[in-house]
């Protein structure tokens, strides 16, 4: 076979293959085209199984032009099968589409009851002011809930209208103050702690009463611990809390076991001091109770009151609670219902 | 506490201010004021008219049509009043003016406008008013009829002001008085307080010298059996006793605040009383046998009548002011039916004294009858102010020519109350307070409230009105309310550096929420005490420990009776509230304390153990709750599975679905299906489950250290095991042989099939394991895994399990 020929003979196998590949719609397509041209039997290994039957002197040309049709051929072939990927995986894509709009598969996590968010946030504003948590007992000796609180027998807080009891000695303890009396009792000092925890009050269910609560008592005591340190650590706690434009007011007060003793306002957290119903007009919420802890109750509780000097403070925790989350019933923080307790 | 700012002003004449600044100055000083109220919040253009003429309306014969004078000009005003004439003087609202109710008592919100209007054709250019119409009532204004318009005495001005001259141009101020400010009990207290806040001058009452020639001690003679209870008594005799009505300021002053004026006599008494903070007693002395005042304990069971006429039973802790004869007061509390004043009294006795202050509020609430007097007494007065108070009350009849006061006063007083005496120490004062004020300063502070210095003895004397000043630490803050809380300056505390901590049983806690909310519980609160009807409801057996719960003295009902012994009565209850609404697939957690006592009646503090109690219906069953207790023991760093005993013996779960919770052979808790009658008493329709965990028995194994242990390198092996297990042999009976057996190289186990029914012969039920066993330092060998299955086939063929082939 003349040079010629050959050539002629692969321009047509080109072009016929070129058509086939231009006119596949499928990879197997494809394929069928790689075998019937480029393999075994393929058209053009045929044509290289018939070199033999080409002078000496033209094989390699004609060795260069099957090579270059062969790779004009697989060039196509790779070209064609990229195209049709592509088209596939678009098509598969167009195929995929989802309605992101239905609904979400939620992992249905519980939710934490508004008393232990608020508890957690003035927890976590005291330990890092570098205060200890404290826990005390619950059902308590009349000694520590009272007595050495400076409310001697016979006051009038130890009334039975305000003070579950047991018996004479042991009482539910109505504030969280005794824990302050156990630790300093113990007489490790320096004192920072904060004691959290359930209270009791002889006080009817109502919106506004309930006869088990949570108060949260504070306690500092060193040398040198002053007035002004009670004021601005609860400063900083108010505006930790309720956000840093709040301003605090305090007020004198009586406590047994502190004096002097205060009472500690905020600016209101929902008008910002101008006056609503949250604060009744007067543009401040009352807080809490602190003050200077009285040396009748360092005497008692074993620590020199020349030597040492300290303040103490009782949060309620619910009234926190109400006011921060705007409860208006704080029945719904012991009914325990799923559609309440979600909204947390 | 209330008062009318008209009253203070009395003792501090120059104070000027206006009643939303004595609301702020008076609480930061330390009188906390609650609340005050404008009398005249709603009155304008009020003034006092003289009717000059009245016709009758041409069609109402119940209007009546007056000319009245009002000072500027007469006009003409239609009435539907009965009471009035020609020549009254009547409070007039003009046209465009404001009244505070309407003529039945009630009070419009906002006050009522008055415009001019025709009634039936004919017009009228304002209204006369009632007592009622200004906002008050007979109970203050006796004088005022009982229906129509209020009557001005014949010397009011026309023209003039009217609530003015009614008294209505006044403020009534509610304070909260702290326990410790007895002498604030009183408007004088107050109005000392006032003055020092504002820096203005204060005038107390100047009582002088009263009494003829005659000497009381010749009317009455007075023994006090029990000083302790009665350390001072004081009396004094007022004869030829003329009743009448007080003074209008008397009667406004005592109106304002909330006493009803009745006569001289009575009036000045409680005059005196809200003055002075003294309650006063007035006996008819008549009445009094022998003239002679003793005052002893009562008989046991004594029987008393008291002046409302109510006979009351006594006991020997009860002080009785007595006769000769018998008993004419209980001490304190109330004057007796027997001794009381009556229109014919003609001398009276008047008594000040002072009782002790616990023993008056322990008799009035054993007695239940709490008064005005008992009141002030149980807060502890001072027994020098009652000769004060007596003095003055005294001095009142002479002046408002109530009686002829008798000389002297009879007084039992065998301990004289000294003032107190505080060394002074500046520097100790600045000291507490973190301030920096002179001694001067501190001075004129503690001067403004009459806290005396004494230079010689470098002392404060307090006086002894002043029950709560006993040391530095008072002095401080009386030093700290005139200087100003807001002035004291704000740091933080300076010294050593401290860590915040949180103790480990706290932060197991956090970890227990964390997990149960993670696995879609929702954390409840619930009471600590119950009834003791929830041992029934939890079918608690009559001699169950369980029921050994420490009852409450004073519940409140019996429903809040015992401190709990177990936490579920609170969950079910919660999820029966959350069933009976319709709430769907409800999981809640509760972490609380429950409260065991060591010994019953108790005599030390009861064993209080904090529970986490979750509980579920609806979606989930007993292995989802399993789940939960497993996933908190794995986050508190509890490697190793739990052991459960289905014979936890627990009556309120389900006999067949229970199981205590083991770990390391302690007992951790239980979990299970609620039993359907326990379900039934709470009204629960569904399925419920709860798992009850003792916090305080996790806290041995649980720790927050971690360690890493290496990725396997090495292949592992598993192999599949299927049993036919007789029906009584449990999943962790054949975990266990396989754990105990499969040796070192056993990485785990896992069920991955379990079938009863037809294919399955009688009694044996299918279960299919796949074990896998693993070698952390090298690739198994197949002997070994052969030597390995081998013994726990063995183990497993002696609990009468056979292979499946």
């Amino acid at each position: 076979m003349s040079e010629v020929s050959i050539k002629e003979k692969l321009q047509a196998i080109l072009a016929d293959a070129c058509s086939k590949i231009d006119n596949s719609d499928a990879l197997d397509k494809l394929n069928e085209v790689r075998v019937s041209v480029l393999g075994k039997k393929g058209e053009l290994t045929t044509v290289l199984k018939g070199m033999k039957d080409v002078a000496p002197e033209d094989r390699p040309k004609v060795g260069q032009m099957v090579n270059e049709a062969r790779s004009e051929i697989e060039a196509r072939l790779d070209a064609a099968k990229k195209r049709m990927e592509e088209e596939e995986r678009a098509k598969k894509l167009q195929e995929e589409v989802i309605d992101v709009t239905l609904p979400a598969r939620k992992a249905n996590v519980g939710h934490r009851h508004p008393n232990t968010i608020a508890l957690e946030e003035v927890e976590r504003i005291f330990v890092g002011m570098g205060y200890e948590v404290v826990e005390g007992p619950e059902v308590e000796y009349d000694l520590y809930n009272f007595e050495k609180l400076n409310i001697p027998k016979n006051h009038p807080a130890k009334d039975e209208q305000d003070t579950f009891y047991i018996n004479n000695e042991i009482v539910l303890r109505t504030q969280t103050s005794p824990v302050q009396a156990r630790v300093m009792e113990q007489g490790k000092l320096p004192i920072r702690m904060i004691a959290p925890g359930r209270v009791f009050r002889s006080d009817e269910v109502d919106a506004t009463h309930s006869p088990s609560f949570h108060q949260i008592e504070g306690l500092v005591v060193d040398k040198h611990i002053t007035f002004s340190d009670l004021k601005g650590t609860l400063a900083e706690f108010a505006r930790e809390l309720f956000g840093p434009d709040t301003k605090t007011k305090f007020r004198p007060h009586h406590f047994p076991f502190t004096e002097p003793s205060a009472e500690m306002d905020v600016s209101c957290f929902k008008c910002g001091g101008k006056g609503c119903r949250f604060c009744k007009g007067s543009g401040w919420i009352e807080i809490l109770g602190c003050g200077m802890v009285h040396p009748h109750v360092f005497e008692m509780c074993g620590i020199d009151p020349d030597e040492y000097t300290g303040f103490a403070f009782g949060v309620g925790l619910e009234r926190i609670a109400l006011l921060k989350y705007e409860i208006d019933d704080m029945r719904l923080l012991y009914e325990n219902d799923d559609r309440f307790l979600r909204q947390f | 506490m209330n008062t009318s700012l008209s009253w203070i002003k009395r003792y501090v004449p120059d104070l000027d201010v206006t009643a939303q600044e004595y609301t702020d100055a008076m609480t930061l000083s330390g009188t906390k004021v609650e609340n005050y109220e404008k009398l005249d919040e709603h009155l304008e253009k009020i003034v006092i008219g003289q009717i000059e003429k009245i016709e009758k309306h041409p069609d109402a014969d119940k209007l009546i049509i007056c000319q009245v004078n009002v000072g500027t000009e007469t006009i003409q005003i239609v009435t539907g009043a009965p009471n009035v004439k020609a020549g009254d003087k009547v409070p007039v609202v003009l046209d465009g003016g404001m009244v505070a109710g309407d003529h039945d008592g009630h009070l419009s919100e906002n006050g009522t406008r008055i415009k001019c209007g025709k009634l039936r054709g004919v017009e009228s250019h304002g209204m006369m008013c009632s007592i009622e119409e200004l906002g008050s009532s007979r109970e203050f204004y006796p004088e005022a009829p009982e229906f129509g318009i209020y009557i001005f005495p014949e010397d009011a001005v026309v023209g003039a002001d009217a609530i003015h001259a009614l008294g209505l141009d006044d403020t009534v101020v509610e304070y909260e008085i702290t326990s410790n400010r007895v002498d604030c009990y009183s408007v004088i207290g107050i109005a000392r307080e006032a003055a020092a806040t504002f820096g203005k001058e204060f005038h107390p009452p100047v009582v002088t010298v009263t009494g003829n020639e005659e000497d009381a001690h010749d009317y009455i003679r007075v023994s006090v059996e029990d000083t302790e209870l009665c350390p001072r008594y004081c009396a004094r005799v007022v004869k030829n006793v003329k009743l009448g009505p007080s003074p209008k300021w008397m009667q406004r002053c005592l109106a304002a605040n909330g006493i009803r004026p009745i006569n001289n006599l009575v009036d000045i008494t409680n005059y005196v009383m809200e003055e002075y903070g003294q309650p006063m007693h007035a006996y008819d002395l008549d009445t009094i046998a022998d003239h002679q005042i003793i005052v002893r304990r009562a008989a046991q069971d004594e029987k008393f009548v008291t002046l409302d006429g109510q006979e009351r039973q006594m006991d020997e802790n009860v002080l009785m002011i007595c006769d000769a004869e018998k008993a004419v007061g209980i001490a304190g509390i109330m004057g007796g039916e027997n001794s009381m004043i009556t229109d014919q009294v003609k001398t009276v006795l008047f008594e000040a004294a002072c009782f002790d202050g616990t023993n008056i509020r322990l008799s009035a609430k054993r007695i239940g009858l709490r008064t005005d007097a008992s009141g002030k007494f149980e807060k502890g007065l001072d027994p020098n102010n009652a000769e004060a108070a007596i003095n003055r009350a005294c001095q009142l009849m002479e002046e408002l020519g109530a009686g002829e006061v008798i000389g002297q006063m009879v007084d039992v007083y065998p301990e004289k109350r000294e003032p107190v005496r505080v060394k002074f120490e500046p520097d100790k004062i600045n000291d507490l307070l973190g301030t920096n004020l002179t001694k001067e300063e501190m001075l004129g502070y503690l001067n403004k409230v009459e806290l005396a210095y004494e230079e010689e003895t470098n002392e404060i004397v307090a006086p002894t009105f002043r029950q709560d000043i006993f040391r530095t630490a008072d002095l401080a803050e009386e030093v700290a309310r005139f200087f100003g809380y807001d002035n004291i300056p704000t740091t933080l505390p300076s010294g050593e550096a401290t860590t915040g901590k949180m103790p480990f049983k706290v932060r197991v806690e956090a970890v227990a929420r964390d997990v149960a909310e993670y696995c879609g519980f929702s954390q409840g609160m619930c009471y600590s005490f119950e009834s003791p009807k929830v041992f029934d409801k939890l079918l608690i057996p009559q001699d169950d420990v369980l029921r050994r719960a420490i009852p409450i003295r004073n519940p409140l009902g019996e429903d809040f009776s015992i401190m709990r012994t177990i936490s579920l009565n609170g969950m079910l209850t919660s999820l029966a509230t959350n069933y009976n609404r319709r709430n769907k697939n409800v999981r809640l957690y509760e972490l609380g304390n429950i409260y065991l006592p060591k010994a019953l009646p108790l005599e030390e503090l009861p064993d209080e153990r904090m529970i986490l109690t979750l509980g579920m219906y609806g979606e989930g069953d007993f292995y989802d709750m399993k789940g939960v207790v497993e996933e908190l023991m794995d986050k508190l760093g509890m490697k190793e599975l739990p052991e459960y005993n289905p014979k936890a013996g627990k009556p309120f779960l389900h006999p067949g679905r229970q199981a205590e919770i083991f770990y390391h052979g302690t007992v951790l808790g239980y979990l299970g299906e609620i039993h359907p009658q326990v379900a039934d008493n709470y009204n629960i329709g569904q399925k419920t489950y709860v798992a009850v965990i003792d916090v305080p028995s996790l806290l041995p194994y649980a720790t927050f250290d971690r360690k890493f242990v290496g990725i396997a390198k090495y292949p592992a092996v598993s192999r599949d095991l299927s049993m036919v297990v007789p029906k009584q042999i449990l999943a962790g009976d054949i975990e266990r042989v396989l754990r105990q057996r499969g040796g070192k190289i056993l990485e785990s186990c896992r069920l991955f099939d379990i079938y009863e029914g037809a294919q399955i012969k009688e009694g044996y039920k299918s279960m299919a394991y796949t074990v896998v066993f693993r070698s952390k330092d090298k690739t198994l060998e197949e002997s070994e895994i052969t030597a390995a299955m081998k013994k726990i086939l063995n183990g497993l063929m002696n609990l009468g399990i056979e292979l499946r082939q």
